[in-house]
């Protein structure tokens, strides 16, 4: 049976026709959950050539246990477990090894042949909508990719996955108190971040006759020297 | 409440986790503060830029390569499994 037009059947009857054998049902799941299951591990591994293996095992792994999946969780919590581990697993293996970087791999594969055009896609009614979107994109990748890995994998588990407090806390090894922490810095330097790429004209504020450096206010005074020497502590070390 | 204070209980505020009685004084706080009511609205933003935005797309070739592969595993699988 077609699936194109079956946008509407839900993952739990594509998970039973896949239990009964219907590979076309197998693949329109792959093909609903790829998106996101690449972007999230994408966001942990920061590396292209791992990041298609972690998502190829991801699939392969939800092929090989499909048969076993109850419907406890929703397939779609089933396999974000399943990749979000396998990307984890994937950086903790790597420990200490020197990263390639994207810019790197990308550069690497520049050079060479020509390669034919193989790439063939229609470019969609509004190509320029589609550049913003792609600036955004680029915009919103800089600044998690300024994020040392602590602070951003917390975010991508928290804020991105939308995982809760426990959840990010079982998933890391680490306390809820220190999820909090580093959730909280990580959006404080994600917004410090995207200020500096939309922020409008900076806020007038009164300037106080004892104002502090370049003129700020107490409360930016407070921003700032927080957002150097982070100290919060919320009933935990970070 | 104080600038600090607002930034110690910022997270369970966007969280929607503070107690409401916190949230009254975090309320009034933003009214007078217009900075700290500025760093809650483009946080909140932040989150939701992230969370409303794909920020890796699937490239079109490891795609093809994985349904490809997937249905020569699909076909072994089944096929040992009679």
């Amino acid at each position: 049976m077609a699936l194109h037009d079956t946008q509407a059947v839900a993952d739990e009857v594509l998970v039973e026709r896949a239990q009964s054998g219907e590979f076309q049902a197998f693949e329109e799941l792959v093909t609903r959950h790829e998106r996101w299951v690449y972007g999230v591990v994408m966001s942990i591994v920061r590396n292209r050539e791992d990041t298609e293996d972690v998502v190829q095992n991801t699939f392969l792994k939800a092929l090989e246990k499909i048969r076993s999946f109850r419907g406890e969780a929703t397939f779609g919590t089933w396999l974000r477990r399943i990749a979000t581990n396998s990307a984890l697993n994937c950086l903790r293996s790597r420990g200490k090894l020197a990263r390639v970087s994207l810019d790197q791999a990308l550069h690497e594969d520049a050079e060479g042949v020509i390669r034919h055009p193989e790439y063939v896609a229609d470019w969609g009614d509004d190509p320029a909508r589609r550049f913003e979107q792609n600036q955004l994109r680029v915009i919103l990748q800089t600044a998690i990719e300024s994020l040392p890995d602590k602070y951003r994998i917390v975010f991508v588990l928290r804020d991105i996955e939308q995982l809760s407090v426990e959840e990010t806390a079982q998933s890391l090894c680490l306390s809820p108190a220190n999820v909090k922490v580093r959730t909280l810095r990580a959006r404080l330097m994600l917004r410090e971040h995207l200020t500096r790429v939309f922020g409008e004209t900076p806020i007038a504020v009164e300037v106080p006759t004892d104002a502090g450096v370049g003129g700020e206010t107490p409360a930016e005074q407070v921003l700032r020297s927080y957002l150097e020497h982070p100290i919060i502590q919320q009933g935990g070390s970070p | 409440m104080k600038c600090e204070e607002l930034l110690r209980v910022l997270n369970d505020y966007i969280d929607g986790e503070l107690a409401p009685s916190f949230c009254a004084e975090f309320e009034a706080h933003m009214r007078d503060c217009n900075p700290c009511e500025v760093v809650v609205d483009t946080i909140n933003k932040t989150v939701k830029l992230y969370q409303g935005n794909t920020l890796y797309e699937i490239p079109f070739e490891f795609r093809e390569k994985l349904h490809k592969t997937l249905a020569e595993k699909w076909n072994q699988h089944h096929h040992s499994q009679g």
